[in-house]
């Protein structure tokens, strides 16, 4: 282990240390910036917008695919992509019905079985992509056709309901925070959100996950040439993004009462979009969670003010794509100003 | 199970060649004064007899709109029903999505490629599928068009909901619900299929038409729950006065109902709903919805196999069948025969 580190320190010079450091600040700053702009733009035009319920609604609204972000950036960080996240979430959301729905178990059972096969599924990808050599975009291609398929199947093609499970709407919908301060009622789902966040980022920047996670997406092949095993720590990631979208699974289950075994599909490409919007790079090595946290936040701060606006449907997926076009430009900008 | 369909479909695919190369003798005369249209009956007669004198089950593969929908598994039910009454044998298949033409057209594609006695069609773009609808034609074999009408004379019935009148019905229970005026919003599942043009026309018509005292102030698109709350939430936001919510179909309604619900804004707002599901029964028996439309996909998908066991008999078939449509509330929601076209 000690010399596995030792001969990681060469491979990130420190004199490229505060560069990348500089540039993913810039990158968040832009992020954040465009948000604190769009906020302002969305208050001036509609008086409805900046109301606390409102703000309350976008949180809660970007939950759901906001962790399922946190995950992907893990991966996108190994110069991966995971594009079963959506289905994946879904058969998650299935699982936990049939624990709890179907054999009666306990709620915490039935969640602990949802994050289990989001984890499942992540850790199969991941050996996919590290063991058997199968491209990311074709494993993940791969798993998401899998889930879909059994999710459909597992829950018979019917909603799973949660009904009888007293209390499992609280997951989402409650608010700790609402009992402890009343009237400041932001839901649980917001919460939960906000904590994996801190966990994603806690493991990105201070663990040994973090660190090969960087290094892999830098060089895989100098990080596996200084002795580190990169086809388990592939699938240790995949593995940790498989339980960030188990706990989307979850928090989406909670929220309409039923795991909806036909949705899912388009959320994982909102959740690459969030990663995108919030400076990590899609060839690797470069990302952080804030960023993504805000790139989700913009997504869905971003739709909401426009259908309160009353824009068109079809116009706000057109400025979307706008969106998404500019930040990835901005980000080639600077790189290329970097380099 | 697999293997004896595979021997099933083998015996029924070389059973329909030599049929089909018997049939082309015959044929010629038909095809010469078939352009008229209303021949087609007529002209499935002779690849019809052979089977039933062969002793063969009849086979007639259901091209659907989607299979995973609540409503698609409820108008399989429906055509199960028909299937084990008449004898026949069915297939029941789908797109996953109501966007992918493309898909469901390879399925008609390859059903038609099995020589089918007759064919069940519920078309997602009906011009894309006039080729297809051609060969079936020419092949002598009736196709049965179910849910949404096909823009072409070549389909022997259509087994529909008329949406359009099923929607001006939701308008005008909205009306008296919230009292003849004030501000309303529909939340259509789709901006581009027939059914979710048709739904969401047929009510917007019937509010401007009648009730000038009442405003549609948005209309937005989603099918999907969880979007469909997000974005009625926001509806809400933009429209604190507003008075009632139409969902045009069961995503769209349970997100409706959620979005009310995440608002506080439970009773305030009249909500409306399309088709069933175990949700939106339980919401309208709690009276947290007024009252939805129901269809009747039961009756769609025993219609179409009933018209397509009689138009390869030869009997004549009405050009239309009105599979009907109901509105239920809490009141009406334990008759008869309202509980018969709900499903869970």
């Amino acid at each position: 282990m000690k010399r596995t580190s030792l001969a990681l320190e060469p491979q990130t010079p420190t004199g490229k240390q505060p560069f990348r450091f500089k540039s993913g600040f810039w990158q968040q700053f832009l992020a954040f910036g465009s948000l604190i702009v769009l906020l302002i733009v969305f208050s001036l035009a509609s008086e409805n917008f900046f109301q606390f319920s409102n703000i309350v609604g976008i949180l809660l609204s970007t939950a759901v695919t906001g962790v399922l972000a946190l995950g992907a950036t893990f991966v996108i960080i190994t110069g991966g992509i995971d594009l079963s996240v959506g289905t994946v979430m879904t058969l998650s959301a299935v699982m936990t019905g049939v624990s709890i729905s179907f054999w009666g178990t306990p709620i915490w059972v039935g969640l602990l079985v949802g994050i289990l096969t989001g984890a499942l599924c992540g850790c199969v990808s991941g050996y996919a992509v590290s063991k058997l050599n199968i491209p990311p975009f074709i494993a993940t291609l791969a798993m998401m056709m899998i889930a879909k398929g059994l999710a459909l199947v597992i829950s018979g093609t019917k909603p799973v309901y949660f009904t009888d499970a007293k209390g499992f709407t609280d997951i989402s919908l409650g608010s700790l925070l609402g009992d402890i301060f009343p009237g400041f009622t932001i839901p649980n789902a917001v919460l939960i959100f906000f904590a994996a966040a801190i966990i994603g980022s806690l493991l990105l920047t201070r663990t040994l996950i973090g660190r090969y996670n960087f290094a892999i997406g830098s060089n895989e092949e100098a990080t596996r040439l200084s002795g580190v095993n990169v086809g388990f720590w592939k699938i240790v990631i995949y593995t940790i993004a498989g339980v960030f979208t188990g706990i989307a699974g979850i928090l989406i289950a909670s929220r309409l009462n039923s795991a909806q075994p036909a949705l899912g599909q388009g959320y994982e490409l909102e959740a690459i979009a969030a990663v995108v919007i919030g400076g990590t790079s899609l060839s690797g090595g470069k990302g952080t969670i804030v960023g993504t946290v805000i790139g989700a936040l913009i997504m869905s701060v971003l739709t909401n003010g426009l259908r309160i606006l009353s824009v068109p449907q079809e116009w706000q997926t057109v400025v979307v794509g706008f969106v998404i076009f500019l930040a990835v430009y901005a980000d080639m900008l600077r790189r290329k100003k970097a380099a | 199970m697999k293997k004896s369909l595979r021997a099933w479909s083998t015996a029924s695919l070389l059973l329909a060649g030599v049929l089909a190369l018997s049939a082309c003798g015959s044929n010629n005369n038909g095809n010469g004064g078939n352009n008229g249209g209303a021949a087609s009956p007529e002209a499935s007669k002779p690849a019809a007899s052979n089977p039933a004198a062969s002793g063969e089950k009849l086979y007639i593969p259901i091209i659907s709109k989607g299979f995973q929908h609540q409503f698609w598994q409820a108008v399989k039910i429906g055509a199960e029903k028909a299937a084990a009454e008449l004898n026949v044998e069915i297939t029941f298949e789908g797109p996953e999505t109501e966007e992918q033409v493309d898909k469901q057209l390879e399925m008609l594609q390859v059903a038609l490629d099995k020589k089918p006695d007759a064919i069940g069609f519920a078309a997602l773009d009906s011009k894309a599928a006039l080729p297809y609808l051609e060969k079936a034609k020419s092949s002598n074999i009736p196709v049965i068009a179910f849910d949404s009408g096909v823009d072409s004379d070549i389909p022997v019935t259509t087994a529909s909901t008329d949406n359009r009148a099923a929607s001006a019905l939701a308008a005008d229970k909205m009306a008296e619900l919230i009292g003849g005026s004030g501000e309303i919003a529909v939340v259509a599942h789709d901006q581009t299929s027939r059914t979710g043009v048709d739904r969401r026309e047929g009510f917007v018509k019937q509010i401007e038409e009648k009730y000038p005292d009442i405003k549609i102030v948005d209309i937005q698109y989603s099918g999907d729950h969880l979007k469909a709350t997000d974005l009625t939430k926001a509806i809400l936001q933009a429209h604190p006065n507003l008075k009632g919510i139409f969902g045009t179909n069961e995503g769209a309604a349970i997100g409706v109902l959620n979005g009310v619900a995440e608002s506080k804004m439970d009773g305030k707002v009249v909500v409306i709903g399309f088709d069933s599901g175990k949700a939106q029964l339980d919401a309208i028996r709690s009276g947290k919805m007024a009252g939805a439309i129901t269809q009747n996909p039961i009756g769609i998908g025993y219609e179409t196999v009933k018209a397509a066991v009689a138009a390869i008999k030869g009997e004549t078939v009405e050009k239309n069948i009105d599979t009907g449509f109901y509105w239920y509330d809490k009141n009406n929601i334990d008759d008869e025969q309202i509980k018969a076209v709900l499903y869970e």
